[in-house]
């Protein structure tokens, strides 16, 4: 079995392992879906090589094992689309941009240590919050909860992340209140929450006032105006992983009722 | 002493290098020393020998989040009016990722309107312009005003030295 130069011919959604190569079409507009041999001449627009994929001599090397996903370029000649790999992990890595809750575990000087649930931990300084000046410091203690977003992460350095974005807004990040409830889920889970037209979370608004922030590394924190309400939010929302629609609005319609 | 005996004593090219030795120099003096000084810099120089390796044109970007490629909404979310700040940020980043309103909308609503805002920054401008205005200026605006028969005052008229008379 050769293993490397072996060209694949996988249709989108499909499983794909490890070291599968892919070839990228000569016109990715036509046909997108189905990756066949191709003369190597540069397709149209920029290609989004995403997670699980890397770029190779012949095309992409896929590196972790999952489904093989496509979305189509959204405008006319805007860029060519995007390639990833859809895997199921519970592990987060940090990742450049994306916005995580984070557990304050020390202050140490000008930063604070946060556990992200990577390897490492985080630090965020104290002068990364809105309105947050040398002699205005944010009222941050060890225990509370961050929403922010990692501005450094890879594997040679720490991760250190920020409350702001890059105009000095906070757009809803910082510290998250006292009270509401904590838990972990796998990714998987959370990227289809957030995913655009998501079921789960429209029927669950429906159901209960409650307020809910979603971390990229698998940590949701919920919050609803009694105990028991919270409670059954974050039961749902563990379950829901493995249950399929129909169960779930059953669930959701036998609490709606009692 | 020895130092009769020897030659012009031959001055170190550090020396040389020196902003007061290079100020009796002509231009072309100057030009031939620093491009000694890059030839000096450029052999001590290590590099690769290798052959040129054409960069590909690359049209494949590697990104390892997923929130470009899937278009993950906020993560912040309220409903059912729990926390209204919330929804309002919901509205506005949603609308933000999926670019369909490319206006930002931070306009808040105004308190005051344009006209007036216009109205009270002309009037702004003289009352904060009176304070830097030199004592003499002063003075004279002050009598401006009081004048109100528009019987003015000669202000071409520059005030002389007049001899005191004895």
């Amino acid at each position: 079995m050769a293993a490397s130069g072996l060209s694949a011919e996988v249709d989108v959604g499909q499983v794909v392992l490890p070291g599968d190569v892919l070839l990228l079409p000569a016109a990715p507009n036509a046909d997108g879906e189905r990756l066949r041999l191709g003369p190597s001449s540069a397709p149209r627009g920029r290609l989004l090589c995403g997670p699980g994929l890397r770029r190779c001599a012949a095309g992409l090397l896929v590196t972790k094992c999952g489904l093989l996903r496509h979305r189509p370029p959204a405008g006319a000649g805007t860029g060519g689309g995007a390639y990833w790999v859809d895997s199921q992990q519970k592990r987060y890595v940090p990742v450049k941009g994306d916005p995580i809750i984070g557990i304050v575990t020390a202050k140490a000087g000008d930063i604070f240590k946060v556990d992200v649930g990577g390897s490492e931990q985080a630090s965020l300084s104290y002068l990364a919050f809105e309105g947050a000046t040398k002699r205005n410091r944010p009222n941050v203690q060890v225990g509370d909860l961050v929403y922010g977003q990692f501005i450094v992460a890879n594997k040679d350095m720490e991760p250190e992340m920020v409350c702001i974005d890059s105009s000095g807004r906070a757009n809803g990040m910082g510290i998250i209140g006292h009270e509401g409830l904590l838990f972990k889920v796998s990714l998987g889970l959370i990227r289809k929450l957030l995913a655009p037209n998501c079921e789960i979370i429209q029927e669950l608004g429906q159901l209960y006032p409650f307020e809910i922030v979603l971390g990229m590394n698998g940590r949701i924190w919920v919050k609803a105006k009694t105990v028991q309400q919270t409670l059954i939010v974050a039961n749902i929302l563990e379950a829901c992983e493995h249950m399929t629609s129909e169960q779930r609005k059953q669930a959701l319609a036998k609490l709606s009722e009692s | 002493m020895a130092m009769a005996g020897e030659g012009k004593p031959r001055l170190s090219k550090n020396l040389l290098r020196m902003k007061f030795m290079q100020r009796g120099l002509d231009s072309e003096t100057k030009k031939q020393l620093e491009e000694e000084e890059k030839k000096i810099i450029s052999e001590e120089h290590w590099y690769l020998d290798l052959p040129e390796l054409k960069e590909k044109e690359s049209f494949i970007i590697e990104e390892r989040s997923f929130m470009p490629c899937e278009d993950l909404l906020y993560g912040r979310m309220s409903f059912k009016g729990f926390n209204p700040e919330i929804e309002k940020l919901m509205i506005q980043m949603n609308s933000r990722y999926k670019k369909e309103e490319i206006e930002a909308d931070d306009k808040m609503e105004a308190d005051v309107s344009d006209e007036e805002m216009a109205r009270r920054y002309e009037s702004l401008v003289g009352t904060i312009g009176k304070k830097f205005l030199k004592k003499r200026d002063r003075h004279e605006l002050q009598d401006e005003d009081e004048d109100e028969n528009s019987n003015l005052r000669p202000s071409n008229v520059k005030k002389m030295f007049l001899k005191p008379q004895d």
